[in-house]
């Protein structure tokens, strides 16, 4: 079915369009993009009126747990993908550490054949740096690429090693994948549930300090300085991590960096009654690192938002907190929470559409990014201003734990399109 | 309406003063009960409390047991060992079946954080904390502050050291907040290896040397070093620690001359409190104990539906 988008906002800061226009979708690519088309189409295309929404490249997520193999009763690729799609995602990049981790070529043909046969929006693997997550001998990355791999990481597991992350890097380099690093120096972070401070000390939780993360970037930016391969500080939650990013993009170093929703809406403070749907890794930290994350947004220090969507059933969360999984669910709530910082002014609408679209496309070199002529139709519709609260039974994920239950939202996705196919609509687009 | 409305007693940080006051006044008149002969008062007859001790633990398991039987309530006992926890029961499970058995109270002790409040979510008693990991332990602060009145005949304006291994302190934490919302002045004082970030946000005043921290304070406020967490880079060795740490007569000294010494127990002997000190005039250790039962006899009562006015 080809599609006319009438009467949106489209927006590309590729082609660095923001105007009022329709879009045709034809034979799955974008077709054209221009005044009046819908106008002039004919039966077989059906035109959706998108008018008071944003119609923009497909949402990329660098950062997705789905859970298969493995751990299915969490997420799948099917629920993953789903709940991708519902979330305003036309391509996630799953991490690998799954059960088992992704670091051989088979398990990334079997998340890749599952995406082709159950997944509605498009499906990255991730694979491992070290055999195992382990952190003490290099993965087969030249055969997790060809395999379908576009960046490496032990996600949550980060490489303690210095001289195993030095090789990584220059291996990584090798075949162009980019490295992606959970910054966290165990050491210091050993057995803390929170971040370390006020918050934690009132609590009486045990805490790591934003120095186990920052102290990590600041050691993996001279091995890129070293090694010249494409470096990537996943989910960065500190001031002071973003201080060093700065300063290595200022060095002109391949440095990059993403930070998830959750960083930049949620304080340590919210972990002060226990619930354990606010506790993660790394931890949620003070006004203070929000401040500079949001700073890094604006200025560019920080490329990309990316969720770490991480689903755990009740079994992981409905524990003590310190005995509880890190991790939230994110997908379904990136939107609406970044719409929050377009209208408080720290995001354009370009920038929205940048971080959460284009940066991530040419970060991992995926395709996606820009709504080009002849380009696959990924694209996803928001409706701005569509006013609704967060609720359990929403969720499209097989997960729902996330601290945001409750919060009342506006904005979300009303509709995403897959290479010119629908992923997620509205009940309006439906039929 | 009650004078003290709280279903729970979790922490000390979300109580009020006068809260904090009925309490204490109520323990005070509860005293006397263990002085009579026959040491039992029909007040609680007919109702339940569950000692749900999931952690190591004496004194505070058998001063709510006294103080539950002392109000003629029913006292069951359960402890780590004896639990299901050990059959891979998780805290929730428990909760659920402790609530299928109707009690009127459960107290709590856990080593985690935020315990004692997941269980007050689950259940329909009341839930006495009993000490929740590095979290709090506000019996122990209730009954702290009773003997500080009790010997100071007020606590407002009063100094007040907390001394030892703040970091892994329940009892620092409620005490920090009981004294500073009854009027008290809080100094802490350790190795840095040992104070958490933050304390100065709760109202103490923060020092890494005891000298400073002692001078002309009204109360002494000894920790226990946990012995089980050498090892671990907090101090060097019991000696050094003992040695720039422990209360010993010289530093005491520094005190004021009517300054009391409180330890919560069990004390380290020879590490933070020599001997001398220990058992020497100023130290109230034992009278902190005897006012730990009446103080949770209150507790019991209040939250098994008593009134503070008619005791």
């Amino acid at each position: 079915m080809d599609f006319c988008l009438r009467g949106g906002r489209v927006i590309d800061p590729v082609r660095k369009l923001d105007l009022t226009a329709d879009v045709l979708v034809k034979d799955g690519v974008v077709a054209r993009i221009g005044a009046g088309i819908a106008a002039g189409v004919d039966g077989s295309v059906r035109v959706l009126d998108v008018s008071g929404c944003w119609v923009m490249p497909g949402l990329i997520d660098l950062h997705t747990h789905l859970r298969e193999p493995g751990q299915e009763y969490k997420e799948d690729i099917a629920t993953g993908t789903r709940a991708a799609a519902a979330g305003g995602f036309t391509a996630v990049c799953a991490m690998p550490n799954t059960t088992p981790p992704n670091d051989t070529r088979a398990v990334t043909e079997l998340m890749v054949r599952r995406a082709a046969e159950v997944g509605v929006v498009r499906v990255y693997p991730i694979g491992a740096i070290s055999k195992g997550l382990q952190g003490e001998s290099l993965a087969e990355m030249g055969e997790l690429r060809e395999a379908g791999c576009v960046a490496v990481s032990d996600d949550g597991h980060p490489v303690m090693n210095s001289e195993l992350l030095r090789r990584a890097l220059e291996y990584a380099r090798t075949f162009r994948l980019p490295l992606v690093q959970h910054c966290e120096d165990l050491t210091l972070s050993a057995g803390g549930a929170m971040n370390e401070g006020v918050a934690s000390t009132r609590a009486g939780i045990r805490a790591q300090p934003a120095a186990a993360e920052s102290s990590m970037v600041a050691r993996d930016i001279e091995l890129c300085a070293l090694t010249g391969a494409r470096y990537h500080v996943a989910h960065v939650s500190s001031a002071e991590s973003v201080r060093l990013v700065r300063e290595a993009k200022r060095r002109g170093l391949p440095v990059s960096c993403e930070v998830t929703p959750h960083h930049l809406m949620l304080t340590d403070d919210a972990c002060a009654h226990y619930d354990t749907a606010t506790k993660c890794n790394p931890p949620l930290r003070t006004a203070g690192d929000i401040e500079a994350l949001r700073e890094g947004l604006r200025d560019g220090t920080i490329d990309a938002i990316a969720t770490d969507h991480a689903p755990h059933s009740v079994l992981e969360k409905d524990v003590e907190f310190e005995q509880a999984a890190f991790g939230m669910t994110g997908l379904e709530t990136a939107v609406p929470l970044m719409l929050e910082l377009v209208r408080e002014g720290t995001l354009t609408p370009a920038t929205f559409v940048a971080r959460l679209s284009s940066s991530p496309a040419a970060l991992f070199a995926l395709p996606g990014g820009t709504l080009s002529d002849g380009t696959p139709a990924d694209i996803t519709v928001i409706d701005p201003e569509a006013a609704w609260t967060c609720e359990r039974s929403a969720f499209v994920s097989r997960s729902h734990n996330s601290p945001f239950i409750g919060r009342a939202m506006r904005g979300r996705p009303a509709l995403t399109l897959v290479a010119g196919r629908i992923a997620f609509s509205e009940e309006r687009f439906r039929g | 309406m009650s004078a003290f409305p709280h279903r729970h007693l979790l922490g000390i940080e979300t109580l009020t003063a006068a809260d904090l006051t009925t309490i204490l006044d109520l323990g005070e008149r509860f005293l006397e009960i263990a002085t009579r002969p026959i040491k039992k008062v029909p007040t609680l007859r007919g109702k339940t409390v569950i000692n749900l001790f999931l952690e190591p633990s004496t004194r505070t398991r058998t001063s709510f047991e006294i103080a539950a039987k002392r109000l003629s309530a029913d006292a069951i006992n359960i402890s780590g060992a004896a639990s299901s926890t050990v059959k891979g029961e998780t805290l929730l499970d428990t909760a659920r079946n402790l609530d299928a058995m109707s009690p009127d109270v459960v107290v709590i002790r856990h080593s985690q954080a935020g315990a004692a409040q997941m269980l007050a979510g689950r259940v329909s008693a009341g839930v006495v904390n009993a000490g929740d990991g590095a979290h709090e332990h506000p019996t122990q602060a209730l009954l702290d502050c009773s003997t500080i009145r009790a010997h100071k005949g007020k606590l407002s304006g009063l100094e007040v050291a907390i001394c030892g291994d703040i970091t892994h302190s329940r009892v620092a934490r409620s005490n920090i907040f009981a004294l500073s919302k009854l009027g008290a002045r809080v100094r802490v004082a350790g190795p840095r290896t040992l104070l958490p970030r933050g304390l100065e946000a709760m109202g103490a005043t923060v020092h890494d040397r005891l000298e400073p921290a002692l001078e002309g304070v009204d109360v002494v406020m000894m920790l226990r070093i946990q012995k089980e967490r050498m090892g671990t880079g907090l101090f060097p060795n019991t000696r050094e620690y003992s040695r720039y740490f422990g209360l010993n007569d010289r530093r005491l000294a520094l005190a004021n001359p009517d300054a009391i010494v409180m330890h919560p127990g069990p004390i380290n002997r020879g590490v933070e409190l020599e001997p001398s000190v220990a058992d020497g005039p100023r130290a109230v250790i034992l009278d902190q104990v005897a006012r730990g039962v009446a103080i949770r006899m209150a507790v019991l009562y209040l939250l098994a539906g008593g009134e503070a006015g008619e005791s």
